[in-house]
């Protein structure tokens, strides 16, 4: 939520009770299970939460004229209206103690209001809740150095008052202009283009922070890659030197198409220099370059490493503040990543997550332990939001293979892998098919994993789908996101195959860790993608008789295309295996609204 | 036919060894030989000739189709050519009636000289006017009509039944021959010209920035998009590449060549670019009587997206590719799996090849299926090299216009 809010408080010891707790709570759970749904303020209750585990929150409504608030200028801020609450809130807003905590990051800047009982939120062992639109379509607007004042002196006050055992972590309010990333923050639009952050922070900081208050976050636009003047602009600042593919489509020509096979040799070469960037992020974004690493779970994972030692072997220059600095250098980064390859969906949430928790970093912490508290992020983040992520949905999914079952996936999705060897082992009968397609195969290095692990499989390419499909009870698929209207982002042609299935009235079953999840729309597949080599469409296998296409670039009336991605409508999913549980597509923008801000990377 | 079993023999084993594929081409072969079968044919001077010659073919036609049951082409040309058998039989007799009759209503003073036709009774009279008239359905192709035996088998328009009756049986038998090579040579020329009045419906569906969508490479289709660029058209094309062929490949090459703007794209992004399309036409292997298509295999897929997107599905075939079968289980038995090697690399996956599980089957399949069955319901547009048929009940407008297309003959 509301970054500029300023924290209503707390300097009283623990009076109010910011947290209730509302339908399932972890067993972990301390006392205050009774308030749960209870409306009123759990007054003078100990602040619950104080140790690892704290359940669904919802923030107790409070009337905010209760509350001193530190630095007068957020008096103004309170409106006086809707959200009585707000101020215990906000109290939580600015707890920018982000003291490392591992589990609990609670922290709820939202205003609910009052009589509203919250419907009854799943499971969870953190919540953040950030951002009313109600109450930020009330703020006045602040200058920007009247913001920081107001968050410098809160964070001065909260400091002073902090109580212990309280761990929460308030969202940062946005004090270095590249972390304007927070999606309900008013101040600053969300940027929710994975595609370039950085670049397009740099570009959009300043019209981003007055402006837009009072709107809701709504996804910024994100690059297009028509537009020449920012073209040119973020070519200043690019590391690669990418030349402009020939022969576009035309419909794409928003999005980056370079020529293939020329940045890499060019950045080899550039490897020794140790001032551009770190050996382990060059080393990834080569990687990336040169296809070596694909799959959403791969890439974010191979990022984060990388930047984990760059973190490590960071060191703050003199006079500059640490979690700005190191900010920037992330950004660097990752711009520098885009280039090589542009961004996929999880990979930018995970930046935003990283980042957030950069600018969360306490004042007070000394470089090495704020570093090491990055890196313990780093790992939690690897380890909870993938790694357990996956065993969940393995977990999940397995409850739907049953004996004799002939399941049919798409390319070579990890996590399904996973499903079905995990499967095997528990030893369900079943057969597998697999059906890949041009240009890439990825089909073919699933294939023989379930061979090696002895699981009968058949193999086939997508335009036999509909010749397979009668033989198939479940397909099971993977996705690289999936966005708030319920449409699955995952590589191209799992649209066809869902469709197939559909058409068979066959079960489809989409797999995806929660972390990937977006609150985008996206409507069909022209309007963001990638765009991949097209000289691998040109090059047929075992065909020196069949490629016709060879010089295809010499004639300007044949384009090729090779798009990556596409989107599957969600009347084709079936079901969508989370590590949250087994959702129906259309609780995609719960999850997104409801379970994003406990990770503090909004 | 003595003589003429090395030749069919050798048709069938190029058949069986997939030599010759593609309608088109099968369709063509088919045709030529059956006209040397009826060309070498002797013909006998027994009343029937035309059933005997009509035997003939049909025993020649079946070994052409049991060689390879997926060529449908095959099969509908055999019938084809059945049919023309007796037509001209047919017609020849109606000739004679017609003469006859004229001869007996003009002349009448003549009477006297066509006393000695006793034969024409009225009974046989009618029932060849009666088939004649009777519009060609299946059951008219395929049985027998007998031919009664004495009737002036002159085809010429003059009407000139003096003298032309009873001309004997040689040049009777080498007239009805001789009309059913000329057809059959006529039927050639149609396989072999199909595509232009397919073409010439191009301007009525392809007007100005249409975006075209098609799978694979078919010549009709090919034909037909040059048309309509030769008309001055404006459009672009997606060529879906084909897999394991890649015949897409060859298609955008040509494409090109005549400067129509054509992307190449993987098959698996048909879904991702059909909402930026307005219309997908493609080919056939063949349409079955019920108004399925027999494609290449992928145009399920292009044919449900095109439904999912409200894209007009439009099928071009010439009209040796309608076949008037109702297919059972279409997907598996009017199919052919090819070779896996198109789909994995032998050398690269040997060591899966060789696991197996305990029952001795195999743990690793390939599938590569050769054709694919689109349900007419999915199709909304049928054209052939007769006048536009829109396939609003499938298979009623698809028969409709087998029959036509044959009654043309």
């Amino acid at each position: 939520m509301d970054i500029r809010r300023p924290p209503p408080r707390s300097s009283s010891g623990g009076v109010e009770p910011r947290f209730r707790q509302v339908g399932f709570v972890t067993s972990a759970e301390p006392g205050p299970a009774a308030a749960a749904s209870v409306p009123a303020p759990p007054a003078a209750a100990s602040p619950p939460a104080s140790d690892g585990l704290s359940p669904v929150m919802i923030p107790p409504p409070l009337i905010p004229d209760h509350l001193p608030v530190p630095g007068h200028a957020s008096e103004s801020l309170m409106p006086s209206s809707p959200p009585p609450a707000s101020s215990s809130r906000i109290d939580a807003v600015s707890d920018l103690d982000d003291d490392d905590n591992d589990d609990v990051d609670v922290s709820w800047a939202r205003p609910p209001p009052p009589a509203l009982p919250e419907p009854n939120k799943r499971d969870l062992t953190e919540t953040k809740n950030e951002g009313n639109p109600a109450s930020v379509a009330q703020k006045p607007k602040l200058s920007k150095a009247e913001r920081r004042a107001i968050q410098e002196a809160q964070r001065a006050a909260k400091a002073a008052a902090k109580e212990s055992g309280l761990k929460s972590t308030a969202k940062a309010s946005d004090v270095s202009t590249k972390m304007s990333k927070q999606p309900k923050a008013g101040k600053a639009k969300k940027d929710v283009t994975q595609v370039n952050p950085p670049v397009a922070s740099d570009k959009k900081a300043d019209e981003r922070l007055p402006d837009k208050d009072r709107k809701k976050d709504v996804p910024q636009p994100r690059m297009q890659y028509d537009d020449v003047q920012r073209v040119v602009k973020a070519k200043k600042h690019s590391v690669v030197n990418q030349s402009e593919a020939q022969n576009r489509v035309a419909l794409f020509r928003h999005l980056p198409q370079y020529a293939h096979g020329t940045q890499l040799p060019d950045l080899e070469s550039k490897f020794f220099q140790p001032d551009l960037m770190h050996p382990s992020v060059y080393k990834v974004g080569l990687q990336y370059l040169s296809g070596d690493i694909s799959g959403g779970n791969a890439r974010c994972i191979a990022m984060f490493l990388a930047f984990r030692e760059a973190i490590n072997d960071y060191s703050t220059p003199a006079e500059k503040i640490l979690s700005r600095d190191l900010a920037a250098k992330i950004s660097s980064y990752v711009s520098f990543l885009i280039e090589c390859r542009p961004l996929s969906i999880s990979m930018g949430n995970a930046i935003r997550f990283l980042k957030n928790r950069i600018t969360n970093l306490p004042l007070a912490l000394s470089e090495s332990e704020a570093k090491s508290s990055l890196q313990s992020d780093i790992d939690r983040f690897i380890n909870e939001k993938i790694i357990v992520a996956d065993k969940v949905i393995v977990s999940h999914a397995v409850t739907k293979i049953r004996d004799d079952d002939v399941l049919l996936t798409y390319g070579s999705p990890s996590v399904i892998e996973m499903i079905f060897d995990h499967a095997h082992e528990l030893g369900k009968k079943f057969r597998v098919v697999v059906v890949d397609s041009r240009p890439n195969h990825e089909g073919q290095g699933l294939l023989r994993q379930l061979v090696a692990k002895g699981i009968s499989c058949t193999y086939t390419h997508i335009n036999a789908v509909s010749y397979i499909m009668h033989e198939v009870t479940r397909v099971f698929l993977g996705a690289s996101s999936v966005l708030s209207n319920g449409t699955v982002y995952s590589r191209v042609g799992t649209a066809s195959v869902a469709m197939v299935a559909h058409a068979f009235g066959v079960p489809v079953l989409v797999c995806c860790e929660a972390y990937k999840f977006h609150e985008r729309v996206q409507l069909d597949s022209i309007c963001f993608n990638e765009l991949g080599d097209p000289d691998v469409i040109s090059r047929v296998p075992r065909g020196e008789s069949l490629s016709h296409l060879k010089n295809w670039a010499e004639n300007e009336n044949l384009h090729i295309l090779n798009l990556k991605y596409d989107i599957t409508p969600s009347d084709y999913v079936s079901m969508l295996i989370t590590d949250y549980g087994m959702l129906p597509p259309t609780s995609v923008p719960v999850i997104v609204r409801e379970y994003r801000r406990e990770h503090v990377w909004i | 036919m003595p003589d003429m079993q090395p030749l069919v023999s050798d048709f069938v084993l190029k058949l069986k060894r997939r030599k010759v594929e593609g309608s088109h081409a099968v369709a063509r072969q088919t045709a030529e030989l059956l006209r040397s079968v009826v060309s070498q044919h002797r013909m006998g001077s027994s009343a029937n000739q035309a059933a005997a010659l009509a035997d003939a073919v049909r025993a020649v036609g079946e070994q052409l189709i049991a060689a390879n049951p997926i060529e449908l082409a095959v099969g509908n040309i055999v019938r084809r050519v059945l049919h023309i058998i007796k037509e001209e039989d047919i017609s020849a007799t109606a000739v004679g009636i017609e003469g006859l009759s004229v001869a007996v209503d003009s002349d009448d003073e003549y009477d006297s000289e066509h006393d000695d036709r006793p034969a024409l009774s009225a009974a046989v009279l009618a029932a060849h006017a009666r088939n004649a008239l009777r519009a060609p359905s299946l059951q008219t192709l395929l049985e027998d009509i007998p031919v009664s035996p004495a009737i002036s088998l002159t085809a010429s328009s003059t009407g000139d039944s003096d003298g032309k009756s009873k001309s004997g049986d040689k040049s009777s038998t080498r007239k009805l021959k001789h009309d059913v090579i000329a057809a059959i040579g006529d039927l050639i020329d149609e396989i072999d010209s199909c595509y232009e009045p397919i073409s010439e419906q191009a301007v009525e569906l392809i007007h100005q920035n249409e975006v075209i969508l098609t799978l694979g490479r078919s010549r009709t289709v090919k034909e037909f998009l040059y048309a309509a660029k030769e008309k001055k058209r404006s459009f672009r094309v997606f060529v879906a590449e084909g897999a394991p062929r890649y015949q897409g490949h060859v298609l955008a090459k040509e494409l090109v060549e005549k400067g129509v703007q054509t992307t190449v794209i993987t098959d698996s992004a048909v879904f991702a670019m059909i909402s930026r399309v307005n219309m997908v036409i493609v080919g056939a292997h063949a349409i079955m009587a019920n108004g399925g298509v027999i494609a290449p295999v992928g145009m399920n897929m292009v044919a449900l997206a095109a439904q999912r997107h409200a894209v007009p599905f439009v099928v071009v075939a010439g009209s040796h590719k309608l076949c008037p079968l109702y297919p059972h289980n279409p997907e598996v038995l009017l199919n052919e799996l090819k070779s896996p090697s198109d789909l994995l690399d032998f050398g690269e996956f040997s060591d899966c090849m060789n696991f197996s599980t305990q029952d001795g089957s195999p743990l690793l399949n390939v599938v590569n299926p050769t054709f694919d069955y689109v349900p007419p319901k999915l199709v909304s547009l049928f054209i052939t090299d007769t006048p536009i048929d829109v396939a609003l009940f499938g298979e009623i407008a698809c028969w409709f216009n087998y029959c036509r297309a044959v009654g043309n003959q």
